[in-house]
């Protein structure tokens, strides 16, 4: 079994190659097909995982479960997973699963989007295993295609508008990635991940059209991967596709983004970012936790005016994505841990509160905050499920929110106090819209006559938030089940980074003087 | 001698050869009512011929003292071009009958315009490259207005020849130019005049002159102007065959002439080539968004791409030449199937052309729809289709040249094509129910369609080996 990985990979698109080459005709019974079909696939895509996981050995600090095949053009198909991003091959194939089920009632061209779903799995997972510059582009970008269709399809009244905003924003980004990804193969005369992260790129400063550019082609890579990832993450100023994208696609589609696709970002920043240009990345750390520290007040500001629930989680994504970029460039091991741990545990956070969005939308067809009111009358459980999520998103502790928060910030302490500082407020703010929104929905008495009717949520829904409640606390009680896991390979992260920092740093001074 | 000569011809002497045999074989019989089957019979020429010299041919063999070149290069080329003319030969033929537009001499002005491209991309000579080239525009100007009687098609016609008749022009005077300056119009005279970057400065306009009137033919802005129109007015096969194999006849003939004729002076003509890239690049983009016709928007597209193939030759390396060999082969597969589906639009018989018409295909055709959705983020340059590492390999070809400012330009200018491109994804998934289209009915462009819909999506594994061969072909031009 040498190649596990690319088995869970392609384990999902062989799924929609069945749909679409088997299944006909779009009746009922064609439709319970593709949706069981492509919940037994995510299903077993998860077990294949978890043997993974059993066999992965965290004390090792390379990649394991190499897989290497010649290409076309002096690529390789090169798969393999380290520490840094085993959790996130793992946090997809959790939630895969989850969405498909979270996607029983969908019933227009069912087979169309259990396919669209299915090859989105492949390719998410593509990403984080990918140990090819050309091959983790390629499932990058192709990442896009069935989102595009996802929103476009399946998606609320102004979809047109958010699926072209989504695909144009993010490809803009992703292609100065490829021109530096070509700079890159020119200048080391390889695409091998591994090779590539202990290749020292140019870091002398030159000047271009009569700017100085310090740290020199590191810095002008850093900033084309930057473009690239702060999009995909998203930072700000470059977020605004998301609340439109969010707001617009389908509950599922939404889950998604929030858990999966958003993290990509982040993981990008750990994989390529610090290891491969880290006198760039030392050289903007500044302007990043800036960006990251304004993010996180900004756009929870921006959040307690939202009037659509799924606008405010997610703008509230926004600001917790802030806490992961400034947890990585803090560059300390609490930093980075903690931003590993945050994005997980916000796939798991934000994912389950847009489907919490999704469970009333699916009976009252509006997701405006104030069509809703005093929910916990007829929906005792679903208020339950919406409190744990609004105290895990808002990092109470005991919830797996509140490690990542704290970690980040302690991370950032050491490195920037003001910045620190200004991300605290962050997390009373976040208490501000978080509260806000359960008050206004879920509280109070139900005055509004379309709710009178208002049912429950059926055990199928239930069952979808069981597992995401399970890992929530367990994560927040016993946050080592990650740390245990990603510890080392940041140690050796950590390590690389702070060696190359210190000759780029001497470097400097010395052609200074 | 001239037995040897023949021999390295003998390709094109078949081809001239079917042709007139073909004429009068239709002259003699019942003309119009033989047209299918000697479209068949031209495509299965063409695939066979194909088949020969892909197979076959091997070395560098040099016939009419330098005259013609039959090198890898030219077998590359020559292989993608009789294979495209041959499948849109295919695409035709239903479609033509049914408007009573598929009169014999068709498919014979078409192997006639092949035998020109074939000519043109072995063409070692500039008298050799003019007769080529000549001989395919003429056959290309009669078939743009093969609908006699609509006003659009004779218009598309005659605008092409005048066009035409201007860049040949061009041509003509750079080459006499060349001529004068150089003493010999054998490339592989010139090359020794032209020297490594020391021209003369008649020797540089001749050059100039030569750009220009090949960046006509491959529709480079600015040189462009006339596609739009032709392509619009031109019955649909026609332009399909337009959008195909002409583009790479061209594209390789500008190759040779650049490295065969002016290798020594790569710094002189990159700089050109460089900006007709940058501008096709754009302009196609931009200038499309505005298109509802898909002809026409078609049209910009191919203006787009010809400015992709040209960031690779710009380069001015071997690596840039495989480069554009790859894309150019890439570029010709996409459209074939992207104009076989074109072909398949129509509604109560008529053709259709205006992309709104694509309302919910999707939810009619799901198997088209599909394809052409691989086939539209494939023009995009999306990955994994293949269409992106086209697009890779020009990119790597122009960083590792220097020109970085060029490949930022050229992925910027993607951006702004893919919208177009999602544009039309945007009408067949997610339109309102509008007019109904008819179900495509002909088999053949079917087949064609979900073909390079495969191909473009199983091409991602190994791009079917053509690397290799654009390698080969690459290295014998430039050395």
């Amino acid at each position: 079994m040498d190649n596990l990985l690319s088995i869970v990979t392609f384990i999902p698109a062989l799924a929609a190659l069945i749909l679409i080459v088997f299944l006909r005709g779009s009746d009922a019974a064609a439709n319970r097909n593709a949706k069981w079909l492509a919940l037994i696939a995510t299903s077993v895509t998860f077990l294949v995982s978890l043997f993974i996981l059993l066999q992965f050995d965290p004390s090792n600090t390379g990649f394991q479960f190499l897989e290497e095949r010649t290409w076309i053009m002096g690529l390789t198909y090169k798969m393999g997973v380290d520490g840094i991003s085993i959790l996130f091959v793992m946090l997809t194939t959790f939630m895969m699963p989850l969405v498909i089920a979270a996607s029983w009632d969908v019933n227009t061209r069912v087979k169309e989007y259990m396919v669209a779903f299915l090859l989105l799995e492949t390719l998410m997972l593509g990403v984080f295993m990918a140990l090819d510059l050309v091959l983790f582009y390629l499932f990058f970008e192709a990442g896009l295609i069935p989102m595009f269709l996802i929103i476009g399809i399946w998606g609320g009244k102004a979809r047109i508008y958010a699926s072209f905003k989504f695909f144009l924003y993010t490809f803009l980004g992703s292609v100065l990635m490829l021109v530096a990804m070509v700079a890159m193969y020119s200048d080391a005369g390889t695409t091998d991940i591994p090779t590539l992260m202990r290749h020292d790129f140019g870091s002398e400063t030159f000047s271009l059209l009569g700017i100085q550019i310090v740290g020199g082609l590191q810095t002008l890579l850093f900033l084309a991967f930057f473009a690239s990832f702060a999009v995909k993450m998203p930072m700000w100023p470059v977020h605004t596709w998301l609340p439109d994208a969010h707001v617009q696609a389908p509950t599922a589609g939404s889950v998604v983004l929030a858990a999966i696709l958003l993290k990509m970002g982040g993981y990008g920043f750990l994989r390529f970012s610090l290891p491969m240009f880290p006198v760039g990345a030392d050289v903007l750390t500044p302007l990043v936790l800036w960006m990251s520290a304004i993010a996180i007040v900004y756009t929870s500001l921006v959040a307690l005016v939202q009037e659509d629930m799924k606008k405010l989680i997610a703008y509230s994504s926004v600001a917790h994505m802030g806490y992961v970029t400034m947890g990585i460039f803090a560059a300390n091991q609490q930093g980075i841990d903690g931003a590993i741990f945050q994005m997980i545990s916000h796939g798991f956070i934000s994912g389950a509160l847009f489907l919490c969005v999704g469970v009333i939308y699916d009976r009252m067809h509006t997701r405006e905050i104030d069509a809703y009111g005093g929910l916990v009358n007829r929906m005792p459980a679903y208020a339950l499920i919406f409190m744990f999520f609004t105290m895990a998103n808002v990092g109470l502790p005991g919830t797996s929110g509140f490690v990542g928060e704290f970690l980040t910030l302690m991370g950032i302490f050491q490195v920037n106090t003001w910045v620190a500082l200004v991300a605290c407020s962050g997390v009373i703010l976040s208490a501000a819209y978080a509260l806000w929104l359960y008050r206004k929905v879920v509280l109070g008495d139900l005055i509004k006559e379309s709710l009178r009717s208002i049912t429950d949520m059926t055990r199928r829904e239930k069952a979808i938030f069981a597992p995401l409640v399970v890992m929530t606390l367990l994560l927040g009680v016993y946050p080592a089940l990650v740390t245990d896991i990603i510890g080392p390979s940041v140690e050796a992260l950590i390590a690389d980074y702070d060696l190359a920092r210190a000759e780029g740093t001497t470097l400097r001074m010395l052609a200074q003087n | 001698m001239i037995q040897a000569d023949l021999t390295i011809i003998l390709p094109e002497i078949l081809l001239s050869v079917f042709a007139m045999l073909a004429l009068l074989f239709g002259v003699y019989t019942t003309k119009d009512k033989v047209a299918p089957l000697l479209t068949w019979v031209t495509a299965a020429v063409f695939a066979l011929l194909a088949a020969w010299i892909g197979l076959s041919g091997e070395g560098n063999n040099v016939a009419f003292n330098g005259m013609f070149h039959d090198d890898a290069f030219a077998r590359f080329a020559k292989v993608t071009i009789l294979l495209s003319a041959a499948a849109v030969l295919l695409m035709s033929q239903e479609y033509m009958e049914r408007r009573g537009l598929l009169r014999f001499e068709y498919p014979i002005l078409v192997s006639l315009s092949v035998v020109g491209m074939m000519m043109m991309v072995s063409a070692g000579d500039l008298m050799a490259l003019y007769m080529g080239l000549e001989l395919q525009s003429l056959a290309l100007y009669v078939i743009a207005s093969l609908r006699r009687d609509s006003l659009k098609s004779t218009e598309a016609g005659l605008k092409y020849f005048i066009l035409g008749a201007l860049s040949s022009g061009l041509l003509l005077y750079g080459a006499s130019l060349v001529y004068g300056y150089a003493g010999t119009t054998l490339f592989s005279g010139i090359i020794a005049a032209a020297g490594s970057g020391d021209m003369s400065l008649g020797l540089l306009f001749g050059l100039v002159f030569v750009i220009s009137g090949l960046a006509f033919k491959i529709s480079a802005v600015p040189f462009h102007m006339w596609t739009p129109d032709v392509y619009e007015g031109s019955p649909t096969p026609v332009t399909a065959f337009f959008a195909t194999a002409p583009k790479m006849a061209a594209m390789a003939l500008f190759a040779r002439v650049l490295h065969d004729a002016f290798g020594g002076a790569t710094a002189d003509w990159q700089q050109i080539l460089a900006l007709l890239a940058l501008l096709s690049m754009f302009l196609g983009s931009i200038a499309a968004i505005g298109q509802r016709n898909i002809k026409r928007l078609m049209a910009f597209s191919s203006i787009a791409h010809m400015g992709y193939a040209l960031m690779g030759l710009a380069a001015g390396t071997v690596f840039g030449v495989q480069a554009m060999l790859v894309y150019m082969a890439i570029y010709v597969t996409m459209n074939v199937g992207t104009f076989a589906f074109i072909l398949s639009m129509e509604k109560d018989g008529q053709p259709v052309t205006d992309i709104a018409a694509l309302n919910m295909y999707a939810k009619r055709e799901p198997g088209r729809a599909l394809a052409m959705l691989i086939l539209l983020f494939s023009l995009a340059g999306v990955p994994p289709l293949v269409g992106f590492f086209g697009k890779f390999y020009v990119l790597r070809a122009a960083y590792d040249a220097g020109l970085a400012w060029l490949a930022i330009a050229g992925v910027i200018a993607s951006v702004i094509g893919a919208f177009y491109y999602l544009r039309i994804v945007y009408y067949m998934y997610f339109g309102d129910e509008g007019e109904e289209l008819d179900g495509g009915k002909s088999p053949v462009l079917w087949v064609m369609l979900m073909a390079s819909a495969g191909a473009m999506l199983f091409g991602v594994v190994n791009l079917f080996g053509i690397e290799g061969a654009a390698a080969a072909a690459a290295a014998t031009l430039v050395n």
